[in-house]
């Protein structure tokens, strides 16, 4: 037998695309695509967070977007004014489409406006601070908000303009507005991910925390990491009341400031999307002492099993009997409408490459209609979504990463309480409940499977046409590409704008939209019927 | 209320920027670019603005859009980003193999002064650039201007590198189009071949962003200006541009350049600006108006007659960009409604002013530039209410809030199809814009209307 032949798709796929590319990149690309082998718990290593190829056709965007247009971008109280040329602050304009329900007609909702100091040549010759500040005086004059949360773009880096002074000077001016700077210029670090760094930084240090009232309700818990796409925020809230529990505040789904300032009051903090937000769980424990775990919302096992945690982990017997009820009572629904479609779509076979979480998030969902994942990967993770936290300690910290703020933080001397006792603690870890722990993607993905990071064009293609999947799901700018092959593709970015897609009706969703989606008799119309059929050669015209 | 924050008292602003009625160079340039053959658009610069200008542009004309990056990180930023194009290069040649790659500058390299022109040399001196391959560039700082003057300063870098004056003429007019749609584009090839001219278009966008769906993707559809027909274009009779602002400087640039002569005349959006292209075909190409494009032009006049009494007098405002806007005022009057606004994000100086209060009346309000945002456009709705908003996708929170019907033109256009597939322009394209403000302004009778007044024939 020939080497190729014992070799599994994977690494035929593997080789074949290393093959095309220059000997230093494809040596990178080798250590980003990787054959997944979960022997004995234990994933192979792979290559994340590093730079993208230049003249490569990626997937990624910037930091500025995931600053601005991932996490800050869906509170609707805090006015958002880029600091820059036109284009940056133009493109962040509801694009994200990050639903938001403020409570009357009449309050504040700010996320409908794209506010930017429309840089000019002049500005950035001379500086643009006196700009931004005037434009501040213009905004508060015209919205008069609580907050303004400015954002820097790349140009905005390079001529030195700096925003925090600038936010410091004008808050001195108006003492009842909050105003805070990112410098999430979009070079810095490779890709979104570094975006997600800087907000999270500057929310904790310049808003969570700045007001002591809880809100009212039992078993108050944040929900960091969940942005509120298609309204899935909302259906997560509508469960979790069902179950009796309060949801104090969404980082940064359906949110608004005042429970970020106040966020610091709840006892337990989970996590959803790990990448974009896990600094935020990490620095509140340790100012305030709240413990934190990871969770996942998109499919109905994942949602049960999260919200039994939650519920474990208040340890109240009425909590969990509600809870249980709860789910039952959801879950018949869910069952009924999965069953018919499992029946449709089990053997299918999808891919998945998305930004953070939801490449792992949603093989889950698709799991329980009978989906397969057979290659997956992230746009901006690093080792630890893939791989899990244990490998945190040896993942080497480069350039790109370094020119990222690294806080320290320390207990708050007031404020620092642990919700839970350190034996307390210890004693359920040990009986098998995971705090502040994610196992990453990888470990529950099968053997064999591809694992890539950092997907370009070229391997999209060279994937589609060796594995003929029967759904890819990526982003907008993959999504006619795929396509054009007569292969469905389904943007989990922005879920097609349909959705919710998390919870038990996010379930209920789900199932019928990829039913319909690798069922469609559209996609099977691409091909003419005499596109395979050679020349004819006969004439059927009349002759005589 | 989507846009509640917005009051009715018109303020003076100086800084702030609320709800743009433009956007960046280079989502132009990208645009324009993809109307070469063959060619793969390339941004200098960090890849969050590819991404961008390549969501946009795919939300826009939902095809594939297909653009690379320098990819900068920090270092690129403070060491400059010749390493990371020269890099580049070597990958989209080796991968994607297209005959073009087309740069276009990103702020981030226009702050830090990257000299595109002599990196671009450079490659060619160090064989970096496989023979037969051409790199061009265009400087497309988004902190001057608009994505209209990154499309017209993409399509002058066409010029620059490509066109070439033989000393023989080749008895062809050339079109270049301002920055509109794929099916405006083909309604221009269409009058242009329906009346037998010999022409040459650039760029041209259509199959190339509105491409079949047959079970393959090409990373070059079969559409776009060649190389050769850019070249051939310095040997033409005449230059006609299609809308001033995105046009005028590169048809200049011909006329320098190789000594071809330029009319610039208005894009042929409704019945007058229309007869003016097909004259000036008419007269240039020496060739005359066919029945096929008489019968065209009967049909709209036919409907525009027909259907009066439902578009005279109405009220509309106006967003987008000048040329087009220029247009859609000469078909809307023709129509005998009033124009009550007209505001674009894109600077489009003193003539475009003049322009649209010779057409509309001095009473129009008539903004461009920073300032003039949708932010300012809906307080003047406020303040006057029209019975239509023409404008893009981002006019629907205005519409909405105000109930007032919108017909969508312009970019983006992200909330609806047919755009990419048929045209605004020509007496076809007049005839579809007319159709839609009809169906706009007569779905509102319809709606309102008391019972006993409801029409079955209209
Ligand atoms: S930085 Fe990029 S996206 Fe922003 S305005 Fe400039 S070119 Fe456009
Ligand atoms: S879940 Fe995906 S889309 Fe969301 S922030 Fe995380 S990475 Fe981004």
């Amino acid at each position: 037998m020939s080497e190729v032949e014992m070799m599994t798709p994977g690494e035929v796929f593997k080789a074949e695309v290393l093959e095309k590319y220059p000997p230093k990149l494809a040596k990178k690309r080798g250590r980003q695509i990787v054959v997944n082998e979960a022997a004995g718990g234990e994933v192979p290593e792979i290559l994340a967070n590093s730079r993208t190829a230049p003249g490569i056709l990626t997937m990624r965007g910037c930091s500025y977007a995931g600053c601005k247009g991932v996490v800050l971008g869906p509170t609707r109280d805090v006015l958002q004014i880029t600091h820059g040329p036109i284009g940056c602050g133009f493109y962040s304009w509801l694009t994200r489409r990050n639903q938001t329900k403020p409570h009357t007609a009449e309050a504040v909702n700010f996320m409908p406006y794209a506010m930017s100091t429309d840089l000019q040549e002049d500005e950035i010759i001379f500086g643009g601070e006196k700009k931004l500040k005037a434009a501040i005086d213009e905004a508060i004059a015209l919205f008069h908000p609580k907050a303004i949360g400015i954002f820097s773009t790349c140009p905005v880096g390079l001529i030195g303009d700096d925003v925090h002074a600038v936010a410091r000077e004008m808050e001195a001016k108006y003492p009842d507005v909050n105003i805070f700077g990112f410098s999430c210029e979009g070079y810095k670090g490779v890709s979104q991910s570094a975006g997600h760094h800087v907000a999270n930084n500057k929310v904790f240090t310049d808003v969570v925390g700045l007001d002591d009232t809880p809100k009212q309700g039992k078993f108050r818990f944040n929900i960091l990491g969940e942005y509120n796409i298609g309204g899935d925020a909302f259906e997560i809230e509508r469960i979790v009341g069902k179950c009796g529990m309060t949801l104090h505040s969404t980082f940064s789904g359906n949110s608004t400031y005042e429970e970020f300032i106040s966020a610091h009051t709840v006892d337990l903090n989970t996590v959803m999307c790990h990448r974009s937000i896990n600094y935020l769980a990490e620095m509140m424990e340790k100012k305030y002492g709240i413990p934190w775990f990871k969770i996942n919302f998109i499919g109905a096992d994942s949602t049960a099993k999260s919200l039994r945690k939650i519920a474990e982990f208040f340890g109240d017997g009425e909590l969990t009997k509600r809870t249980e009820e709860a789910i039952a009572e959801e879950m018949e629904k869910v069952e009924a409408v999965r069953k018919e479609i499992y029946e449709r779509c089990k053997g299918k076979k999808a891919m998945l490459f998305v930004g953070g979480s939801r490449a792992h998030h949603y093989q889950d969902l698709l799991g329980e209609i009978g989906i397969e994942t057979i290659a997956a990967g992230y746009e901006f993770a690093h080792r630890d979504d893939y791989e899990g936290r244990k490998v945190l300690p040896s993942i080497v910290v480069d350039a790109d990463s370094r020119n990222i703020e690294e806080l320290t933080v320390t207990a708050d001397e007031k404020r620092y309480q642990p919700r839970i006792s350190e034996a307390e603690k210890a004693k359920r870890e040990k009986e098998g409940f995971a705090f502040s722990d994610y196992d990453g993607m990888m470990k529950q993905m099968k053997d064999k499977t591809l694992v890539i990071d950092d997907l370009n064009h070229y391997e999209t293609e060279k994937l589609i046409e060796m594995y003929k999947p029967d759904l890819v799901c990526a982003g907008i700018k993959e999504k006619y590409v795929v396509q054009k092959q007569g292969v469905p593709m389904k943007q989990l970015h922005s879920y097609d704008y349909q959705g919710p897609y998390a919870g038990f009706e996010g379930a209920i969703n789900f199932y019928k939209e990829i039913d319909r989606i690798v069922n469609s008799n559209a996609f099977r119309l691409a091909k003419a019927p005499w596109a395979d059929s050679p020349e004819l050669s006969a004439s059927y015209g009349y002759t005589g | 209320m989507l846009l509640r924050h917005t009051p009715e008292t018109l303020v003076e602003r100086s800084a702030l920027t609320v709800n743009p009625a433009k956007t960046c160079q280079p989502v132009g340039a990208m645009y324009a670019a993809l109307g070469i053959h063959k060619c793969m658009p390339h941004s200098h610069g960090s890849q969050g603005c590819c991404a961008y200008h390549r969501s946009a542009l795919t939300r826009h004309y939902k095809d594939p859009i297909m653009a690379t990056t320098s990819s900068f990180t920090e270092g690129a930023s403070v060491f400059g980003g010749q390493a990371n194009i020269l890099e580049a290069f070597a990958n989209i040649f080796n991968l994607y193999d297209p005959d073009i790659v087309a740069v276009h500058t990103t702020c981030l390299s226009e702050t830090i002064g990257d000299d595109l022109p002599q990196i671009i040399n450079k490659a060619i001196t160090e064989n970096k650039i496989p023979p037969g391959k051409t790199v061009i560039a265009a400087s497309t700082p988004s902190f001057k201007g608009s994505h209209i003057t990154g499309y017209s300063n993409m399509v002058s870098a066409m010029i620059k590198y490509f066109a070439r004056n033989t000393g023989k003429k080749n008895g062809c007019v050339n079109l270049i189009p301002t920055f509109i749609e794929p099916s405006d584009m083909a309604e221009i090839k269409h009058i242009a071949e329906s009346m037998g001219a010999k022409y040459i278009m650039f760029p041209d966008t259509s199959d190339v962003v509105n491409g079949p769906m047959d079970g393959k993707f090409r990373m070059y559809p079969k559409g776009g200006a060649t190389k050769e027909e850019i070249a051939s274009s310095g040997d033409s009779i005449l230059t006609i541009g299609l809308g001033r602002t995105g046009t005028l400087e590169p048809a200049k640039l011909l006329d320098t350049h190789c000594k071809v002569p330029a009319e610039i005349i208005d894009l042929p959006i409704g019945i007058t600006a229309t007869d003016e292209f097909v004259d000036l075909i008419r007269k240039t190409a020496g060739v005359s108006v066919p029945e096929e494009i008489l019968l065209e032009r009967g049909q709209l006049v036919d409907v525009l007659c027909d259907m009066n009494q439902y578009t005279y007098g109405k009220k509309a405002s106006l967003v987008g960009d000048p040329d087009i806007l220029v247009g859609l005022v000469r078909l809307c009057r023709e129509a005998g409604m009033e124009i009550l606004h007209v505001v674009s994000g894109t600077k489009a100086g003193p003539k475009f002013e003049r322009k649209i209060k010779e057409l509309a009346g001095e009473k129009t309000i008539v903004k461009t530039g920073a300032q003039a945002d949708m932010f300012y456009f809906h307080q003047l709705v406020k303040n006057d209410k029209p019975d239509l908003i023409l404008g893009n996708t981002y006019c629907k929170y205005i519409a909405r809030d105000m109930d007032i019907p919108l017909v969508r033109t312009g970019f983006p256009i992200y909330d609806r199809v047919g755009h990419s597939y048929f045209p605004i322009v020509g007496y076809r394209g007049g005839l579809r814009l007319l159709e839609k403000i009809l169906d706009a302004l007569m779905d509102r009778i319809d709606r309102d209307a008391s019972e006993e007044k409801v029409e079955l024939v209209m």
